[in-house]
């Protein structure tokens, strides 16, 4: 009976194709509305999510900020040993300096990032060594000419399949031995490739590119049993300290808290599904009284052949059933035309804001199931309306 | 059951309305109508033929008495026992033809088999078979706009048919139809008959009514009197 019921109220949708679409038009609206914010929600969660983890395992991130005084005064390797000894539950305080440079080899050429690093900073951010070693202390406290590579340096000026470990290599006038490997990293923070680059001990990089013994920034991992907002305090106190900074002006340095900023992040993310889904409803709703008021006018429309149906022994249910199924089965098909349009908008748009397009199964199911619910909302009055005609007066109808 | 009749009205009254506005249509309608028979009700506008119809179709309820159908007490049947009543023992004939548009007469005529749960294949055989019996197969794919005023008739009867109903019910089944249609209408009834099934036909036309066994006039919301149709005086002779 179900199925025969789906099969006839097929047949009228299609029988009255135009009528059809621009009633389910706003349910297909409301659905596509949904899932195309949601899947592009995602999708900016996604590439934000992206961007944190490149920020790195460590939990905050410090540089320098430019203030009133005009000058960014950068941090040195002495500001991070200080935080490290002297803030409680510091684990590991590391420092950071690139430069860029091209890279030989055996007449291949690169231009790469050169990032000065010790073991720690790799230790803090997880990056890991893939093949080779990391850096000894002595490479590390002497500024010898060792590097790691990222992979696609390595694919860059290496012949796949040979180990490029041992190898010396040169960076722009500096000449290195390669020690060793990184794993694949993906695209870094601020549009930085952590796998186009070079790795080499800081002071390598400080003395032999830079010229000076700056940090760019520094970052820091702490033992989570203690406070991040007291181990921040105490960060901030003692840089404002080293700085010899007044109490009337601001900090010329600034840090980031991986945690809050993902919080923050999950927040307004949040809210802007709320709001989506308030616009949703509504539109879903005004799609649903439209269901309403077609199946209104069907029902009207097709009195004579419910007074038929009834005459030859329909019951009254059997009567609802139908016209039920078949504001179910138009809002069901208002729903997938939706979804159909939502993928590709979401496709579309995913590209033009530059986000990655991440279907979320769920929420086209959540779509479907409350359109197809939609008709039975919207669709059981009209239903029940056409079950009470009396066969005689709907015979007699006109 | 045995010597129980098909169809047993006692004393029926309908009112329509209520109060100083209230209409008696039936003025206590007393009919037994046996297996077989072929009824044909004949009346004025007004005179209740139509209403006893509906209450004889199990469309309607009456106000007041006694409606014995398979020896079931009708009045008592609340409209879904009644629609089930429909479906298993009645086939209704309108004078508007009354099928789907835009429906094919093969799947007009299924559409009784499809509220019985029957499957597609059944549904079609049957259909068919009842196509047969109207001399329609050729037009089984044609549409009623597809087809004539009589054929639609005819496609309307197989469709009442579908079932193997105890009673056919026909309101005014030639009224749309010229002469010549109307005829073969009529023997197409008297046909069905022959073969078994109870015949209950409202019309205002004498002629059409000849072709019935039984004729029962009424006047004013009561049966008037009841006589032989001249067809069945002829074959068997008798009086009713």
């Amino acid at each position: 009976m179900l199925g025969t019921s789906i099969l006839l109220a097929l047949r009228e949708i299609r029988r009255h194709i135009l009528r059809s679409i621009l009633t389910t038009l706003g349910i297909i609206i409301g659905v596509a509305a949904v899932v195309t914010m949601v899947t592009l929600g995602n999708g900016v969660t996604a590439s934000v999510q992206e961007e944190i983890s490149s920020l790195g395992a460590s939990n905050f991130i410090v540089f320098p900020v430019r203030t009133g005084r005009g000058t960014i005064r950068p941090f040195d390797e002495a500001d991070v040993r200080a935080v490290e000894q002297q803030i409680a539950g510091v684990t590991i305080a590391a420092g950071n300096v690139a430069s860029s440079a091209t890279a030989f080899y055996n007449g291949q050429d690169w231009d790469t990032r050169v990032q000065g690093v010790n073991n720690a900073f790799l230790e803090a951010q997880s990056i890991s060594v893939e093949e080779g070693r990391p850096f000894s202390k002595d490479e590390e406290q002497a500024g010898k000419n060792v590097c790691l590579l990222g992979l696609k340096v390595r694919e860059a000026i290496f012949v796949p399949g040979t180990s490029p470990v041992g190898a010396r290599m040169r960076l722009g006038d500096v000449s290195c031995m390669v020690i060793g490997v990184i794993e694949e990293r993906g695209q870094g923070g601020g549009g930085a490739d952590d796998d186009d680059a070079v790795y080499m001990p800081i002071k390598t990089v400080q003395r032999r590119f830079k010229g000076n013994d700056r940090l760019d920034y520094f970052v820091l991992k702490y033992d989570p049993d203690y406070a991040p907002s007291a181990i921040q305090d105490s960060l901030v106190d003692l840089l404002r300290e080293r700085r010899l900074l007044q109490a009337a002006e601001p900090n010329d340095f600034n840090v980031i808290d991986t945690a809050q900023v993902n919080q923050a992040l999950g927040a307004a993310t949040g809210a802007l599904t709320a709001m989506v889904a308030v616009i949703a409803s509504i539109s879903l709703l005004v799609g649903g009284i439209g269901i309403m008021n077609i199946m209104l006018v069907s029902v009207t429309e097709r009195t004579r052949e419910i007074g038929i149906r009834l005459a030859i022994g329909a019951l009254a249910r059997e009567v609802r059933l139908q016209f039920l199924t078949e504001a179910v089965v138009l809002c069901a098909l208002g729903g997938l035309v939706g979804i159909a349009l939502a993928f590709v908008a979401s496709i579309g748009l995913a590209s033009v804001i530059d986000v990655p397009f991440v279907f979320d199964p769920m929420i086209n199911i959540v779509s479907f199931v409350f359109a197809a619910g939609m008709g039975i909302v919207f669709g059981y009055y009209p239903a029940r309306r056409a079950s009470q005609l009396d066969p005689i007066d709907a015979l007699r109808h006109e | 059951m045995t010597g129980e009749p098909l169809i047993k009205l006692e004393g029926i009254t309908k009112t329509f309305g209520s109060g100083p506005a209230a209409f008696q249509a039936l003025k206590g309608i007393d009919l037994t109508i046996e297996r077989g028979e072929f009824v044909a009700i004949m009346g004025p506008s007004g005179s209740g033929k139509s209403t006893t119809m509906n209450i004889l179709g199990c469309l309607d309820v009456p106000t007041g008495g006694v409606f014995r159908f398979r020896g079931v007490e009708v009045q008592k049947l609340d409209r879904d026992q009644r629609s089930l009543l429909r479906r298993r023992y009645l086939g209704f004939v309108f004078q508007g033809f009354n099928l789907l548009a835009r429906t094919t007469a093969v799947e007009n005529v299924e559409l009784p088999l499809l509220y019985r749960g029957e499957k597609k294949a059944q549904r079609r055989e049957a259909a068919l078979r009842a196509l047969d019996q109207v001399g329609l197969v050729p037009w089984a794919s044609h549409t009623p706009a597809e087809l004539s005023g009589g054929q639609q008739q005819r496609v309307a009867i197989a469709r009442a048919l579908v079932t193997q109903p105890d009673v056919l019910l026909a309101d005014e089944p030639t009224g749309n139809l010229d002469s010549e249609r109307s005829v073969e209408i009529m023997e197409l009834l008297c046909r069905l008959n022959s073969e078994g099934i109870t015949v209950l036909m409202v019309t205002h036309e004498e002629e059409m009514a000849s072709f019935a066994k039984t004729i029962v006039r009424f006047r004013d919301g009561r049966v008037d009197r009841t006589e032989r149709g001249a067809r069945a005086l002829a074959e068997d002779g008798r009086p009713a």
